[in-house]
């Protein structure tokens, strides 16, 4: 009974639950995720009251399980959300989303000058600080951080 | 088996103190035999996206001294990059040519990615204002030659200490030698606080001036920058500092018999020319020791030293 407290929307048989997400960054998830054209069920709960947080975001996605890249997008906007696998109703596995020490591909690099941002090259970060986010980029060697940072198409 | 051998030089962190030293040695050897015909089976490519003066012709000197073949461009002008090629298929061809490429481009990290994609080594000449690492070899080299060691030394900074990429590669390199640092610069253009960091991490002292003649008694190397206009946001505040940091000959009373003072050129005002004649004014030798690395650096690269 406890659960449903918590649980304000209903459970699912197979997916993945993002719980413990900052109300600011839900919207993000989503957009990074590209769940705007997923073509299942998914549930957004916003401001829900958390223990952790106070106030939370969730979201709750039907027959889906994010890769490693996926889950290091939503670190990257929701540092700490908590992950949540679930299979026939069950909690398989739940683990918080934690930031890799290297990224690839998603992320543009701040520098205007940098060579990923004037050729079809695939940028690649070092994570320098997981706690306060900040790259530096693997080609020019600048810093990209919480402010100024963008996704790549 | 040295470990130089088929690697690729685009930043200075790339080579190991050990191997720094073995390029500086290495280097030595050709001061003393400039002309040996070691690289005459070698053809290399110079790829200069934009114009430089000292770094191509010090590049191309070095390798015809060496007996090496020399293919390339000075501007891209003319050549298929202004067509629209990609850096990615313009390396990928001039590796086909070549058996090592030198480039210098305005691109930050263009040498490094030039470096993934070559199937031959790349020596990064300068990649925007990202990194310059032959420069850096040469200065090292310099340094050591002056004074006999590269150790426990007193490096002063003069100049556009913000914005040089000499001065921070310099100051990453000198980390490794116990190097104290005396900084002098207008407050605008302080050493960033992330290559003072890299001072306090390698347990190292760094002090900050405003003015040249403070440092005169300390230093054993007084490395000159330019500070350029352009840097200014606000006219007026250039012209205000703008001769902080100007050395002459008569500043130089009081100094250490063994000091000597750098720049990695061109110099605009920033020594003055009564500097020259001075046995302190070591610029015009340090450039020419420009050939010697750049021969070293080639030749164990090649796998021929």
């Amino acid at each position: 009974m406890e659960n449903k407290k918590e649980l304000v929307v209903s459970a699912i048989e197979n997916g993945t639950v993002i719980d413990h997400i900052p109300t600011q960054s839900v919207y993000q998830v989503i957009r990074i995720l590209g769940l705007e054209k997923y073509k299942d069920e998914v549930l957004i709960g916003n401001y829900l009251n958390s223990q952790k947080l106070e106030k939370k975001g969730i979201i709750k996605i039907k027959n889906k399980h994010f890769t490693k890249e996926e889950i290091s997008k939503i670190a990257l906007v929701a540092p700490f959300a908590t992950i949540i696998n679930i299979e026939n109703y069950k909690v398989v596995d739940k683990f918080q989303a934690e930031l890799p020490d290297h990224i690839e591909n998603f992320i543009r690099c701040a520098n205007p000058k940098c060579i990923t941002n004037s050729e079809a090259v695939p940028t690649k970060f070092d994570v320098v600080d997981h706690e306060n986010l900040k790259l530096r980029c693997h080609y020019c060697e600048k810093f990209t951080t919480m402010e100024t940072m963008k996704f790549t198409e | 088996m040295s470990t130089l051998k088929g690697r690729n030089l685009i930043s200075i962190t790339d080579f190991s103190k050990e191997e720094y030293i073995e390029v500086l040695d290495i280097a030595e050897g050709f001061e003393k035999n400039p002309k040996q015909k070691i690289l005459s089976d070698k053809v290399v490519a110079t790829l200069f996206f934009e114009p430089s003066t000292r770094t191509r012709l010090s590049f191309e000197s070095a390798a015809n001294q060496l007996g090496a073949r020399i293919i390339g461009f000075s501007d891209p002008g003319g050549t298929s990059v202004q067509k629209g090629e990609s850096l990615h298929d313009t390396i990928v061809m001039v590796s086909s040519y070549s058996d090592l490429i030198v480039m210098r481009n305005p691109k930050e990290g263009s040498s490094r990615y030039a470096s993934e994609v070559a199937s031959v080594p790349v020596i990064n000449a300068g990649d925007g204002a990202n990194q310059h690492p032959t420069q850096c070899m040469l200065d090292l080299y310099s340094i050591r030659k002056t004074q006999g060691t590269l150790e426990n030394l007193n490096i002063a900074m003069v100049g556009d200490l913000k914005y040089g990429r000499t001065v921070h590669s310099l100051v990453q390199a000198m980390c490794n030698f116990n190097a104290t640092f005396h900084l002098v610069s207008p407050v605008e253009l302080k050493l960033p606080s992330s290559v003072k960091m890299s001072i306090k991490d390698a347990g190292l002292k760094y002090y900050q001036y405003t003015e040249i003649k403070d440092i005169i008694p300390t230093a054993d190397i007084i490395y000159m920058t330019r500070v350029q206009r352009e840097r200014f946001p606000d006219p007026m505040e250039y012209e205000r500092v703008k001769d902080s940091c100007i050395l002459s000959a008569d500043m130089l009373k009081g100094c250490k018999e063994n000091m000597r003072i750098l720049h990695p050129l061109p110099r605009v005002n920033e020594i003055t020319t009564d500097v020259d004649k001075t046995p302190y004014a070591y610029y015009f030798q340090q450039a020419q020791n420009g050939v010697y690395v750049r021969q070293a650096l080639m030749a164990a690269i090649l796998g021929v030293r």
